[in-house]
């Protein structure tokens, strides 16, 4: 039998550290729903994700309890839309609408894939699609939408850039009385993967196969636990405990996957080794620099710590699964984790900084809230020097914040659930207006004489 | 398949009793007992095979759940397997 000590410290992590499943996100192609009637493919899509997804949310509810690890959420993610609404033509809403009743039917409480891939620039379908998201967002429950605009390969589309400054800005009026839902589930991307499980951003890529299982696990707060046994330890030993910590949970991500995959009879893709916090006390990133040392997240040197985590993250976790993909590393949502909402409040975490610990997580400026009167450009030149992190590095970058409409910095919002409250940021609002408006594209960038 | 009991709280009267009895009244088979006692926390694992068991494992997990709540102590039953994977390569 096992010993003691090791199974106690599994209850532990379960109990007192928040370990959980994030999520089970099954990917599913609505490649073969694609038809020129619209009404037709949402038919058929419909029938497809009701049929790959029937018996998902009861599976992990049933893995969830004879493993004794909760699985907090299931989901659904689908090839961008954009594809199929290119060969359809039509109402893009009616695909909206389609997603969320099928989502609802099936029980999950997300479906992404609401989405576009415009990093070269529009194909047709693409232009209508994005300019339908707000409507979208705010007419749907469960539907998360988000588009790439920029890669490591094709460099950034500023058209795109330009456009989803004002989309993002719109999708906030249009849901300003329904506690801007619509901002909070779209995500603008740089180099998106396509095999991510969480959201609001996944989507099933083109190159998936036709349907997939893909598992997000979690864990900050063992993470963090972790280090407070060991106080004055010296960096090196942080790191390999911070292995360790990432080992144990990606393990049990490994095996709900599988286990899953098995149940559902559809393949395994990836594990997402990511630490996703949660406004829950003791399931914070944030708290996790702090317990390296930091007097509060967003002092001088969170970069580096962050730096440290985010690798040995993926360190730690790679060996512990078969396939590790989507974002992997560790997140930093401004309003879902406790150390950083408290950091914003008290002035010592800024979005300046936030920008540079994009440079090093796993994926970018994410559930930020923004002064209502951001102008679409600004919001655009987020997105724009976002993405350009992302490109430079070879790596994710994301934009995710959310202009709360009648409100200034220094204000609060409350999103509620695992959203979570954010402090208002300050923004610069100098006038980066002339930049955006040019258009046009930023070339990819040189792969070779790095410095 | 074979899943592990673990029982932590305060010492009392009848823990071990109470625990196998739920097992035998589902046919589950104990198969390994360690038990502890630190000043006067309880903690006991216990290996079983629920391979026979007459209910689903997870409405027996819930049982053990249920029992440890009615007795002020954190009983949980879980599947093997994610001990085996966490902790052994």
């Amino acid at each position: 039998m096992i010993n003691t000590k090791d199974i106690l410290e599994t209850i532990n992590m379960i109990q007192e550290e928040n370990l959980d499943i994030r999520t089970i996100t099954m990917g599913i192609s609505l490649l073969d729903c694609a038809d020129s009637d619209i009404d037709r493919a949402c038919g058929r899509i419909y029938d497809k994700i009701c049929r790959k997804a029937e018996k998902l949310v009861e599976t992990g509810e049933n893995i969830e309890k004879e493993y004794g690890i909760p699985i907090i959420n299931k989901r659904i993610s689908v090839t961008p839309v954009s594809m199929l609404l290119g060969a359809s033509g039509g109402d893009p809403i009616k695909y909206a609408r389609t997603l969320d009743k099928a989502a609802k039917t099936v029980g999950v409480n997300f479906l992404g894939g609401y989405s576009a891939l415009v990093h070269k620039g529009f194909a047709s379908g693409d232009e209508a699609l994005i300019k339908s998201i707000p409507e979208a967002l705010a007419e749907t429950e469960r539907l998360c939408s988000s588009v790439n605009i920029g890669s490591t390969k094709t460099g950034i589309n500023m058209d795109a850039v330009k456009l989803m400054g004002e989309i993002v800005l719109e999708s906030a009026i249009k849901t300003k009385d329904n506690g801007l839902v619509g901002p909070s589930k779209l995500v603008v991307f740089c180099n998106a993967p396509e095999d991510n499980p969480f959201m609001a951003g996944a989507f099933h890529g083109a190159g998936e196969p036709d349907c997939v299982i893909n598992v997000g696990v979690s864990g900050p707060g063992v993470v963090r636990a972790a280090l407070s046994k060991i106080p004055d330890a010296d960096i090196t030993e942080v790191a390999d405990t911070v292995k360790k910590t990432a080992f144990k949970i990606t393990r049990v991500g490994q095996l709900v996957a599988s286990v899953a995959s098995e149940r559902l009879g559809v393949p395994f893709g990836i594990v997402d080794l990511s630490l996703a916090p949660t406004p829950a006390v003791g399931d914070s990133v944030a708290h996790i620099l702090e317990e390296m040392g930091l007097e509060q997240c967003g002092a001088c040197g969170t970069t580096a710590c962050l730096a440290l985590l985010n690798d040995a993250v993926k360190k730690g976790g790679v060996m512990a699964s078969s396939h590790v993909g989507g974002l992997s590393g560790a997140f930093i949502p401004v309003s879902e984790d406790a150390g950083m909402i408290d950091a914003a409040r008290s002035g010592s975490l800024l979005i300046e900084k936030l920008e540079a610990m994009t440079a090093v997580c796993s994926v970018g400026l994410d559930m930020i809230a923004i002064p209502g009167d951001t102008s679409a450009e600004v919001i655009a030149a987020i997105i724009a020097d976002e993405a350009a992190i992302g490109m430079v590095n070879s790596k994710t970058t994301a934009v995710r914040v959310i202009p709360a409409i009648g409100k200034k910095d220094g204000e609060e919002i409350n999103f509620g659930g695992l959203f979570g409250v954010s402090p208002i940021m300050k923004v610069n609002t100098c006038s980066p207006a002339k930049f955006i408006n040019r258009g046009g594209r930023i070339p990819a960038p040189l792969q070779s004489l790095k410095n | 398949m074979r899943a592990i009991i673990t029982v932590v709280g305060k010492d009392m009267v009848g823990i071990l009793a109470k625990i196998s009895t739920v097992c035998a009244e589902n046919n589950v088979n104990v198969i390994e007992v360690s038990q502890s006692i630190l000043q006067d926390m309880f903690c006991m694992i216990m290996l079983v095979d629920v391979s026979k068991c007459n209910i689903e494992f997870t409405a027996f997990a819930e049982k053990c759940k249920k029992l440890g709540e009615d007795m002020g102590l954190s009983v949980s039953a879980m599947h093997e397997d994610i001990f085996n994977s966490m902790h052994r390569i």
